[in-house]
């Protein structure tokens, strides 16, 4: 009941944050679009090629920007703990008997619900070239997001505390980030890969919440992997959740 | 007042306290073995060079920081036993300060309060009297990134006063401040102490732990090196202090006046020399002829009352001016 309450509360000022440039939520999603306006076209003529995954160019490509988008949106908001560590923000509220716990998931709330709403923006975007989805498929590819945000931004907030400076964050974080996004095959399906690399993949979780997003954005709700890609990043991000939540209870040292 | 509490009346009591750090030099023992008792409606100041282990001692009593060794009871509650009844007895503001920048003070304030349990409206109402008896309506709806020095401060202390603890930890409240802000500090330290809460404050000034608190301790090296109020700390320093500048001979000097029976106890940085004497008025005219005599030649020569540099100097053998390493 704490933990709820702590985490609203958190969450509502995090919120509040945000939303005083709001023009960041838009800048955050440019470089998605800027994928959908100037890279996707490219794919109309692929999309012909034998091995390329049925169900239209945009219907491939868009579930895995909106995959990319998750996972790069959250990997940066590490950024603003580390100038909260440095001017005692976060030894401030650990002082209150506000829960440790909340600390973390009403931030990271935050940092779901900007996530959603520039993904809502991008499929807004991107009826126009051709991309379909029913209301049931959107609700549980924004689920997805939001585990993949989740996950992510739970993450940078423990390594922004393993580390403390921005100079050695941003390259870690991003540097760590890609391979991981291109063994997905976000970009471009995997079935087009040489067997070797579709090896790698497999050991890839975020692969899975590509299938996931792309069995969905093709109508195959039921298909079993979407519950594979589901329950694969509903207990990863249980488990980068546990262990942030653990960085701010212990921020000592 | 819960039975535990009536036992023993000190605001706080530390026992053995201590924080051993490890870095990538080795151990660094931050506090080795910190007693002390700091008493309801006091003032207690921290006083020490960088390093000394006063943020580490103050992060480890508002249970920012578990104790490497030792016991304290804060404000009634066991540190290590009742963490979570402490912090709701306490208010800290950490050295670095504690607001967010990009967002207003009047935001933050009323947050803090709600973190502290309150409702929205008694969060509103007493965020407002904070702005206020802290004179910060001004600039309360703006950002904290546009607040001058002084007006960032004094919000960082309102945050920890939101919830009116017994006792307040202030990390350097005056650190960064031009004089006009810190004097302004000083009577709000003052107004808190007649109020009835507790302040336990660290501080690099001399001046500030001499005007400021009621009692003090010097802290070097993670250890306590004298204990007590300015006067007696300053009484402990029997005499008066002379000080002589030589011109290329302090070595000799001190090798001459050191002798001196009348010299309780002499000091030497380059060629300033520092004289503990009983009394300044006898012992100029000897040090004078002392010194002619030999030959040295004396540039300038003052007498003083002992300040508390000269109890650090006195029990340290370094000034805390130049103690900063
Ligand atoms: N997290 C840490 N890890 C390693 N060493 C630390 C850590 N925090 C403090 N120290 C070391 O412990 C010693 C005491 O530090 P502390 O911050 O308590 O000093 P201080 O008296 O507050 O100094 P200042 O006046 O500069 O604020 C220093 O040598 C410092 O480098
Ligand atoms: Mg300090």
């Amino acid at each position: 009941m704490k933990l709820l309450r702590d985490s609203w509360l958190v969450y509502q000022r995090y919120l509040g944050i945000l939303l005083r440039n709001p023009a960041w939520v838009i800048i955050g999603v440019t470089q998605p679009v800027l994928y959908l306006l100037l890279f996707a076209p490219l794919l109309k003529s692929i999309a012909r090629m034998p091995g390329f995954p049925p169900g239209g160019a945009y219907n491939v490509f868009v579930p895995g920007l909106l995959i990319q988008l998750g996972l790069f949106g959250a990997a940066g908001v590490g950024f603003s703990l580390i100038s909260e560590l440095r001017f005692g923000v976060i030894e401030r509220l650990r002082v209150t008997p506000v829960s440790r716990a909340a600390l973390l998931i009403g931030r990271a709330m935050r940092d779901v619900m900007n996530l959603l709403i520039q993904s809502l923006i991008l499929v807004l975007l991107a009826l126009p070239f051709g991309l379909s989805i029913h209301v049931g498929g959107l609700l549980l590819v924004l689920a997805l997001i939001a585990l993949i945000g989740l996950m992510m931004a739970s993450i940078s907030y423990a390594l922004a505390f393993a580390l403390r400076s921005e100079d050695s964050f941003a390259p870690l974080i991003f540097t760590a980030t890609l391979p991981i996004l291109l063994l997905s095959g976000v970009l471009l399906p995997l079935s087009l890969a040489p067997g070797w690399l579709r090896d790698v993949a497999r050991a890839n979780p975020l692969s899975y919440a590509v299938n996931a997003g792309r069995a969905i954005f093709n109508d195959h709700l039921g298909d079993p992997s979407v519950l594979h890609g589901i329950g694969i990043m509903a207990v990863l991000a249980a488990i980068a959740v546990a262990v942030a939540a653990r960085s701010f209870n212990r921020a000592a040292s | 007042m819960a039975p535990a509490e009536a036992a023993s009346a000190a605001m706080i009591e530390t026992r053995g306290l201590r924080k051993v750090f490890t870095s990538r030099k080795g151990p660094v023992e931050a506090v080795a073995g910190v007693d002390l008792r700091v008493e309801e409606h006091e003032v207690f100041g921290f006083l020490g060079p960088n390093g000394a282990g006063k943020t580490t001692t103050l992060r480890m009593l508002a249970t920012l920081l578990p104790p490497g060794g030792g016991e304290a009871t804060v404000a009634g509650a066991d540190l290590r036993r009742q963490p979570a009844l402490v912090r709701t007895r306490i208010g800290y503001v950490s050295q670095a300060g504690g607001a967010d920048s990009e967002i207003s003070g009047r935001s933050e304030l009323e947050f803090q309060g709600r973190l502290y349990g309150m409702g929205r409206a008694e969060a509103a109402r007493r965020a407002a009297e904070t702005l206020e008896v802290l004179e910060l309506t001004e600039c309360a709806d703006r950002v904290v990134r546009t607040y001058s020095g002084g007006q960032k401060r004094r919000l960082d202390i309102g945050l920890g006063l939101m919830h009116r603890p017994r006792l307040l930890f202030l990390d350097e409240p005056t650190t960064g401040l031009d004089p006009q802000s810190r004097a302004r500090m000083w009577d709000e330290v003052r107004r808190l102490r007649d109020a009835g809460t507790t302040v336990f404050l660290t501080t690099h000034y001399l001046e500030e732990a001499d005007a400021l608190c009621d009692r003090l301790a010097i802290i070097d090296h993670g250890r306590i090196v004298a204990l007590g109020t300015p006067d007696e700390l300053k009484r402990r320093v029997a005499g008066d202090v002379v000080t002589l500048g030589l011109a290329g001979a302090g070595e000799q000097a001190l090798a001459l006046l050191g002798a001196q029976d009348f010299v309780r106890e002499a000091g030497r940085e380059g060629d300033v020399l520092r004289l503990y004497v009983d009394r300044a008025e006898t012992a100029m005219p000897a040090i004078l002829r002392l010194l002619d005599g030999a030959g040295l030649a004396l540039e300038t020569m003052a007498m003083s009352r002992p300040s508390l540099d000269d109890v650090f100097l006195h029990q340290t053998g370094r000034s805390l001016r130049e103690a900063a390493s």
